[in-house]
């Protein structure tokens, strides 16, 4: 069925996947790419085996370690038994149905979401899944991509589709241009800290305006990284000659006739004009202030020049609740100031900013400076292999270790803590990851989600200062 | 999957918002490669003093004895009561699994979040929304009396209690037989397998660079 109503972005997306209409509210849509890694795919191996059945379609998936892995000497192994268990996993899954893996000393491994992007795996106009949330990152690409749990792993490896229901659009508008200073992270913990953890929830957001447009491909990543925090399964920005020509020439995309003629299908990946929104939401780009997060959730956020909220202020008793069981889990006192609160360790990492430019960023901080006295840990975690090998071209990793910091193999890392680093109770973190909830980084750790800039500023000063006044 | 009709049970109130997905179940837990066994962990930061591991026997372990599922009046229930947002966070299906492995059969909030609410239909584990008001309403009866059991009745899409509450509920036609049914997802889209090959085939003409 052709009309000419307007669509969005996401409506074309769907459509151009849309392998039956059940009818009922729900479709079965093609996934051209799935992206697998140890932590949620076990199971779904396990289950097609149980039921006899194959997978659908090799060649679109793509698999990698990068939860467990050690960020240290990996000549060594994996020293958790548990751990290593998983990661084996994995390993023989992908050998007996024949599934590419980037293994652990493979110079491409990295971050799930960081390689598929790298390596050309993740292309404007697929449906990108994995069995991880944070697949809303290859949304940047105008991709309609989200994360999946493993009994859907199970269900795309052994059908190629998905049975889905086609979620709500909503736009979030980033209008005029940020300030100096600003970047993308702070961009998303702003929209986050005014549409709340679950605004976006039941939506496919787009963001859009100036601002974004303005963005690196790399700074794109990290809005759509985010979306899931803002409650949407996926995010979504339009392609536009930043996309296209960041996507050519890498393994996996698309040369000579094919290439013409995906850039002729790509350069349509865009909202229509007069596309309905059901839900729209502006923000002024000049507002933004470099963001850090205080609480428990990413919705907890403030400019660094603000001050801790004082549950006194907030009328709703739920809310009041939930603020001061954040404050007493951060450890931190209601109207405190931002730049008052004293960190123990920093992370830079995770696929929300460990790509080259978030290296560079935090570099250019550290520059011949030193971390300070009370910073008992700095660690620097490139999200790949790749992203490793060029920061350490550029002269980066050195940068990073005369000023202190630690400078590791690629993974996840303490983003979630499941290998070895980890937060250990009542320390505090700033990190540059996407989470901040109760134990993330190793239980009762204390976690304020910044930019990298801010992050390196942080480790320097050994609290939180704003970027724009560091020298 | 087992079929969910008519579930009658004792009600566990957890009076807290945006229930994320590492509060359910944490990192620790999901090195296991099996989909079974996690009841034990379940809020595990919550439920235990001392820090757990897959190695660590449960039962060694100090209990918070201030957390809700570790008062023996909330032994053995199977309908879990929280606030807006629940299950936000990772996408972990681990959640699911430890909820049921726990022996919940639903929980009611007033939101979810998207993916956890997915993934618990794939798990024959129901997800039920009510309004904010209804669930202010069953958390007063909860508080009220020792007990507090009510009945979900997914044919009827009705919840009620012992106090005469009944509320209606929407769900997805798809979804509801799905949980009634107990139906393996995987088995009725493989019903579409020619739809899939026509589909498949012609994307590789109109997108050939995709099938590399
Ligand atoms: S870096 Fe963190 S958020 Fe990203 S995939 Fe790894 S654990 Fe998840």
């Amino acid at each position: 069925m052709t009309t000419n109503k307007p669509k969005t972005l996401y409506d074309k997306l769907w459509d151009a996947h849309v392998v039956k209409d059940q009818g009922d509210g729900s479709a079965i849509i093609y996934i051209d790419r799935q992206l697998l890694h140890e932590v949620t795919s076990p199971q779904a191996f396990d289950g097609l085996r149980l039921n006899k059945r194959m997978p659908w379609r090799l060649d679109a998936n793509l698999a990698v370690a990068d939860h467990n892995v050690p960020t240290t000497d990996r000549s060594q192994g994996i020293a958790d038994p548990i751990s290593r268990i998983q990661v084996e996993a994995l390993d023989s899954n992908c050998d007996e149905y024949g599934i590419t893996e980037f293994r652990m000393n493979d110079a491409r491994q990295g971050i799930v979401h960081v390689i598929g992007p790298e390596q050309g795996a993740t292309l404007p106009g697929m449906t990108v899944v994995c069995g991880d949330s944070h697949t809303s990152t290859h949304g940047a690409f105008g991709a309609l991509a989200f994360g999946i749990g493993t009994s859907e792993v199970e269900h795309a490896l052994a059908t190629q589709t998905l049975v889905l229901k086609k979620s709500k659009n909503m736009r979030v508008t980033v209008r005029g241009a940020v300030m100096a200073g600003i970047t993308a992270k702070d961009i998303v913990l702003a929209i986050i800290g005014k549409i709340g953890t679950a605004g976006g929830n039941g939506h496919t957001i787009e963001f859009a305006g100036a601002a974004i447009a303005d963005l690196s491909i790399e700074g794109r990543m990290t809005v759509c990284n985010m979306a899931i925090e803002a409650g949407a399964r996926a995010g979504l920005i339009a392609v536009d000659a930043t996309t296209i020509a960041y996507v050519q020439n890498r393994p996996f995309s698309p040369r000579g006739e094919s290439l013409a003629k995906a850039i002729a299908w790509w350069n349509t990946l865009h909202s229509d004009e007069d596309a309905q929104f059901d839900r729209e939401v502006e923000i002024d780009a000049a507002t933004i202030q470099p963001q850090v997060t205080w609480g428990t959730s990413p919705e907890m956020v403030l400019p660094v020049g603000g001050r801790v909220p004082n549950p006194a202020n907030e009328v709703d008793a739920i809310k009041r609740g939930s603020i001061e069981r954040a404050l007493a889990y951060m450890g931190i006192h209601a109207d405190q100031p931002i730049t008052d609160i004293v960190i123990d360790k920093v992370f830079i990492g995770s696929c929300t900013n460990s790509r080259i430019e978030d290296l560079r960023a935090a570099a250019g901080v550290l520059k011949g400076k030193r971390i300070a006295g009370n910073v008992k840990l700095a660690l620097a975690v490139p999200g790949s292999g790749l992203v490793k090998r060029q920061a350490e071209s550029e002269g980066l990793d050195q940068v990073f270790i005369a000023a202190g910091f630690e400078w590791r193999e690629p993974g996840c890392s303490m983003c979630l803590g499941m290998n070895a680093d980890q937060l250990s109770p009542g320390e505090r973190c700033a990190s540059t990851s996407n989470r901040n909830f109760e134990g993330r980084q190793g239980a009762g750790g204390r976690t304020h989600l910044v930019s990298p800039a801010m992050a390196a500023a942080a480790a320097v000063a050994g609290r939180f200062v704003d970027i724009r006044t560091v020298q | 999957m087992q079929p969910f009709t008519i579930v009658t049970g004792k009600v566990a109130p957890l009076d807290r918002a945006n229930v994320d997905t590492d509060a359910i179940i944490p990192k620790q837990y999901l090195k296991s490669i099996k989909k079974t066994g996690f009841g034990p962990f379940l809020f595990d930061d919550w439920r235990y003093l001392d820090k757990g591991d897959l190695d660590i026997d449960p039962a060694t372990r100090r209990k918070n004895p201030g957390f809700v599922l570790n008062d023996a009046k909330y032994t053995g229930s199977t309908v879990l009561l929280a606030r807006e947002n629940f299950g936000c966070g990772s996408s972990r299906e681990h959640a699911v699994w430890a909820l049921t492995d726990y022996g919940f059969r639903a929980v009611i909030a007033p939101s979810f979040a998207d993916i956890f609410f997915n993934n618990s239909f794939k798990n024959g584990f129901f997800p039920l929304a009510l309004k904010i008001a209804e669930i202010d309403a069953l958390f007063a009866e909860s508080a009220s009396g020792s007990d507090f059991a009510l009945t979900i009745d997914l044919p009827a899409q009705t919840v009620s209690t012992p106090g005469g509450l009944t509320f209606g509920f929407e769900i997805d036609p798809f979804r509801k037989d799905c949980l009634i049914r107990g139906l393996d997802e995987i088995g009725l889209t493989l019903q579409h397998a020619d739809a899939i090959r026509t589909y498949e085939a012609q994307r590789r003409i109109d997108a050939p660079w995709l099938f590399a």
